[in-house]
């Protein structure tokens, strides 16, 4: 396998869910591939589909169609027993850690808790050093072993799910919003945290966020998802400096800069969100869109090549 | 109380103890619980004594007309002696133990059961919940006594049989405080967590769910027992709970009812009897529901 070759290749997935409304359409034919070591920023807004995308990645929900491809396996052709295996090299960071450690176990009890079902160390001491040694990499003062999550600050609780993650040296993290739920002044240390773990252990992420600021610094490749679908991704750095697709523009423009005058001038989307519930077969943007033509109403735009890696999907860049 | 208000929250350091051994301390923190344990431990161990204390023969179901119906005194019969001149204080020593083993026994099979079927419909949803649920549902259609009415007069009137009767008339109630209980965590993050890092369903029910449910439980737990007691008076009244002239708390209380005029002590003793032990049950399932939960340490 040659060095950049994608660790993670996603291929049009698609998750439905069966409403008493009709069909809909969480993720609608998601594609993009993650070479190993790099980070891919996936933003949008909420109800986008992204979080769910992140869950049909580690498939803890099963995809309606489309493949999730890991070192070129495919992840939902597995039995549930090597799934378990797999699972060890995949795992997740949740967005709130006031409800994804469970109150009635310990730090170490939770740390630990992955490499007992994977029988991973079997001694006990040896066990309990490893949560240890990751509770150092993560900045946990190892007195707090045996205190509960509640005794303990949204900093520090994050931490723990950092940890968890860690712990059984998977190759790749999903993200979910890792620092949304967190205090501003929180959100920095975790975030570098999780930037020196990631060049420490050679990590490969999926960085799902609403947050434009914390997707920059972050990501080597950004992918704009909205209801469902890509609609722009490009290398980080040229998604700020160009961004093609009328959607990402409004996005960015939403960004607070820190300067009194030549701000740029933003861009407020007016209109609803197109109902994710069967949708009619136009641009899904076309009812918020500020260029909106009569074509957008008519037929869906693909997402095609405007430039060195970097694609969109609207009319416009025909 | 208020010293209990403003206790300082120790700060997160170093702990020794391990889970069970901070639960039991703080259960012995809590007056009531204490109160409640060791009103069952005494009575758990007269159940078992019962023997040494009172002969069962002679005693206990030995009728003796000549001293029927003496009101409690310090000199003859502590509690007085019932219609047919037996020993209260001797049948109620007795009676605990068939009140006792009925209750415990039927409501730990029906929690067993119910809760099983309750956290798997809860856990799994669909078409299982629908399936559980459903069955569950005739069973709680049926009136309680006569479903054990149908089970006596079926296969016979015996302690088993009156435990299963009563048990399966359990069984709903538990799968449906389980189920909902269930339904309510399942949802947490932490749930998802402990399947992201591959845990089989049976260790996310086990290890995640149910400790996170274990409040509602114990306190439907206790509740349920004392429910047992009474029903097992019901039945016995029907005459198809114990069999007379064997003693059993529910039945001495029925049977006092006719003199209560005259005699009220022959039914307000039991009934104090049941109350305690109800008032202790609960006073303990509130204590151990705190325990257990490290988040009011």
């Amino acid at each position: 396998m040659t060095e950049n070759a994608p660790l993670i290749d996603v291929r049009g997935l698609t998750k439905y869910f069966a409403t008493k409304r009709g069909l809909l359409h969480a993720v609608d034919g998601v594609s993009f591939t993650i070479s190993e070591g790099k980070t891919l920023g996936l933003v949008g807004e909420s109800g986008c589909g992204k979080s769910t995308t992140g869950r049909l990645l580690l498939r803890l929900i099963e995809p309606t169609s489309g493949q999730v491809l890991f070192h070129g396996t495919d992840i939902a052709s597995l039995s549930s027993g090597e799934m378990r295996d797999m699972r060890k090299k995949m795992q997740m960071i949740f967005q709130d850690p006031f409800s994804s450690l469970n109150p009635r176990m310990t730090v170490s009890q939770i740390i630990e808790e992955p490499l007992r079902l994977h029988r991973m160390i079997e001694d006990r001491d040896e066990r309990m050093n490893k949560v240890l040694e990751i509770m150092d990499l993560v900045g946990l003062s190892r007195r707090l072993r045996n205190t509960y999550p509640h005794e303990l600050d949204g900093g520090r609780r994050q931490r723990i799910g950092v940890a968890r993650a860690l712990v059984l040296d998977p190759e790749f993290i999903v993200c979910d919003e890792p620092v949304s739920a967190l205090d501003v002044s929180i959100r920095a240390q975790i975030l570098n945290l999780m930037g020196e773990v990631q060049e420490q252990l050679g990590l490969t992420l999926l960085f799902i966020t609403h947050d434009l600021s914390v997707v920059h610094h972050f990501s080597d490749e950004i992918a704009v998802m909205y209801l469902g679908k890509i609609i722009e991704k490009a290398p980080a750095d040229e998604l700020f400096a160009h961004p093609s697709h009328p959607y990402t523009e409004a996005l960015l423009s939403a960004i607070p800069i820190p300067r009194l005058h030549d701000r740029p001038k933003r861009i407020i989307l007016r209109g609803e969100i197109t109902s994710p519930v069967n949708l009619p077969k136009a641009c899904r943007f076309a009812t918020r869109c500020p260029k909106v033509m009569s074509r957008c109403h008519e037929e869906e735009p693909e997402l095609c090549e405007i430039g060195p890696n970097h694609q969109a999907a609207c009319f416009l860049l025909d | 109380m208020m010293k209990h208000l403003f206790r300082r929250r120790a700060e997160p350091e170093e702990g020794s103890m391990s889970l069970l051994q901070e639960s039991w301390m703080r259960l012995l923190s809590n007056k009531g619980a204490v109160a409640g344990m060791v009103f069952l431990t005494i009575l758990v161990l007269t159940a078992i004594c019962a023997d040494l204390i009172y002969d069962y023969e002679t005693e206990v179901i030995m009728q003796d007309i000549p001293s029927r119906l003496q009101p409690p005194s310090l000199k003859g019969h502590l509690l007085g002696t019932d219609e047919y001149g037996r020993d209260l204080l001797a049948r109620l020593v007795h009676g605990s133990r068939m009140s006792l083993v009925v209750s415990f026994s039927s409501v730990v099979l029906a929690l067993a059961v119910g809760g099983t079927l309750g956290a798997m419909a809860g856990y799994f949803g669909g078409v299982i919940d629908n399936i559980i649920m459903r069955l569950t549902d005739v069973l709680l259609a049926i009136p309680m006594t006569l479903f054990a009415i149908v089970i006596v007069a079926a296969l016979g009137a015996n302690t088993t049989n009156l435990t299963l009767a009563l048990g399966a008339s359990s069984i709903p109630i538990f799968a449906r405080v389980v189920r909902a209980s269930v339904l309510t965590v399942r949802q947490a993050e932490y749930v998802e967590a402990a399947r992201s890092i591959g845990a089989k369903h049976g260790t996310v029910i086990l290890r995640h769910i149910l400790p996170n449910c274990i409040g509602p439980i114990i306190v439907q737990f206790t509740l349920r027992i004392a429910q047992a007691i009474y029903n097992t008076a019901a039945l016995s009244f029907l005459g198809m709970g114990v069999q007379p002239p064997a003693p059993e708390w529910g039945g001495l209380l029925a049977s006092g009812r006719t003199y209560i005029r005259d005699y009220s002590y022959l039914s307000i003793i039991p009934g104090l009897a049941i109350m305690s032990t109800i008032l202790a049950l609960n006073l303990l399932g509130d204590g151990l529901r705190d325990a257990l939960d490290p988040r009011l340490k």
